[in-house]
């Protein structure tokens, strides 16, 4: 039974930071971006090294923003997309905080988020934690399909991992951006076995927890509903259930429907097919465009919800469904 | 909640198909490109004094050196993504077979990293190659025995 939980004392984003790579930079929210790095690498000598960098990068600066040193944070909670999470504990270990590494696929900003809310809730031990959550195209290209320098033509359906990490410092002191419920995901059958479409492969997950939510909640109320990175075909199909599936407001929760696949990058000048995708995404247009937007109240109410497609490159080959994956969490502008 | 079946329309529904019109096209220009450069390069090969059954094994290594110093340069799958069948098909779509996961796997070390995963991607072609063309040689070697 699908529940969610409503905070009666809200956790408040006290900072966050976007990273990202040379297509994120000349994205349209490239400018909101509070480091890029032209040559992908950040300086590092191989591509997972670089993501784990890009994490450093990403936390050190949501520190830094508000003058807090690491002995600050009570627990870091992080995820990526390589195997074990390596770039997530080879960046971060270095902070010296406690740790808790988590695969959600491209959920996982999300449920870092609500992981690291529900951490800060329960106990009075947690007074402040960050979530990181990093993904690189091209670690997660040799890991999951081709090498970066195969010759081969992608379908329209693909998507373009995004080279991005996005930082979060949660805080119970009170700041203009907090989140004020969440609800965990349900793992969703996919019904396809297509590694190149995953918006397909995720949508149903994001309509079973967007109609869960809006089962006792009233959609007048919100101002977006915001997905991780369904991309076109994920989010036409996501749209398409809601008007269909939810009498009354469907139409109403499709207008309000945004996704961060098709926000990160510009489709008329960047060859990325059907739009974002990686836990970068997410993350990284939260920190560049969602939450700046509710700090300043141009956004009162939110709810966002990252998608995974739940798989391996082994999954795929041995013909299993791909299954998708959407917990969500709500954000609110405001310090009361 | 949706069914199975209605669900997986949809997605068909939704999902378009390549464009094959313009990537046929492509693939024609592109691959009858390389084909006329390997032409030209014949021509001239024979021309320079190197038998004709040489300058045929020399058109080959020059457009797999091509194609595997483009890889190395990062251009070639920029080509390729247009190009598609008409780079894969010839002989230069081989190279970048071997090539790019040997670029890839620089990063593991020249034993378990470049040594083991080379083939990769040309490993089935190099398999089915070899099979394929045993079985053939065994039929081929009976029907002469008849024949």
């Amino acid at each position: 039974m699908q529940k969610i939980t409503y905070l009666e004392n809200p956790i408040y984003f006290e900072s966050f930071s976007a990273v990202g790579g040379y297509e994120e930079g000349r994205g349209p929210l490239g400018e909101n971006f509070d480091f890029i790095d032209e040559k992908d690498l950040f300086g590092m000598k191989t591509w997972e090294r670089a993501e784990a960098e890009m994490s450093r990068i990403a936390l050190n600066t949501a520190l830094k923003k508000v003058n807090l040193s690491p002995d600050d944070l009570n627990i870091i909670v992080a995820g990526d997309l390589q195997n074990q999470c390596v770039a997530s504990s080879g960046g971060l270990f270095t902070f010296g905080v406690p740790f808790l590494g988590l695969y959600g696929a491209c959920s996982t900003c999300t449920e870092g988020l609500l992981v690291l809310t529900a951490m800060l809730t329960s106990s009075k031990n947690y007074t402040r934690g960050a979530s990181v959550t990093s993904s690189h195209n091209c670690a997660a290209e040799r890991q999951f399909r081709t090498p970066i320098e195969y010759g081969g033509q992608r379908t329209p359906s693909a998507q373009w991992t995004a080279t991005a990490s996005g930082a979060f410092i949660l805080s119970k002191e009170k700041h203009e951006a907090k989140i004020t419920a969440f609800m965990p995901g349900k793992a969703i059958d996919g019904y396809t076995k297509d590694a190149t479409n995953m918006g397909a492969a995720m949508a149903l997950a994001a309509f079973d927890s967007i109609a869960s939510f809006f089962q006792e909640n009233n959609p007048d109320e919100y101002d977006l509903i915001i997905t991780g990175d369904l991309g076109r075909i994920g989010s036409d199909i996501l749209r398409e259930l809601l008007r269909e599936k939810i009498k009354g407001f469907g139409e109403k929760l499709a207008s309000l429907h945004r996704d961060c696949g098709l926000l990160l990058y510009d489709k008329n000048i960047q060859d990325v097919h059907s739009g974002a995708s990686g836990c970068g995404c997410s993350a990284s247009v939260l920190a560049s465009h969602v939450l700046p937007r509710v700090v300043s109240g141009e956004i009162k109410r939110v709810l966002f919800l990252s998608t995974g497609a739940l798989m391996s490159a082994s999954s795929v080959f041995q013909g299993d469904h791909i299954l998708g994956i959407a917990p969500a969490i709500r954000i609110e502008h405001g310090t009361s | 909640m949706e069914k199975a079946e209605s669900y997986k329309k949809r997605i068909k529904l939704h999902t378009p198909p390549s464009a094959l019109l313009k990537d046929s096209a492509l693939a024609f220009l592109f691959g009858g490109a390389i084909c006329l450069i390997g032409e030209l390069l014949a021509t001239l090969y024979i021309y320079l004094g190197i038998s004709e059954k040489d300058a045929y094994t020399l058109v080959s290594v020059t457009l797999i050196f091509i194609s595997a110093l483009m890889t190395g340069l990062g251009i070639f799958d920029n080509i390729a993504r247009h190009a598609g069948a008409g780079t894969l098909v010839p002989v230069t779509g081989f190279a970048n077979s071997v090539v790019s996961p040997a670029i890839d796997n620089r990063s593991e070390g020249l034993i378990l990293g470049v040594g083991a995963k080379i083939f990769t991607v040309a490993g089935p072609v190099i398999l089915y190659a070899v099979l394929s063309g045993t079985v053939f040689g065994i039929i081929y070697y009976i029907t002469k025995l008849f024949i």
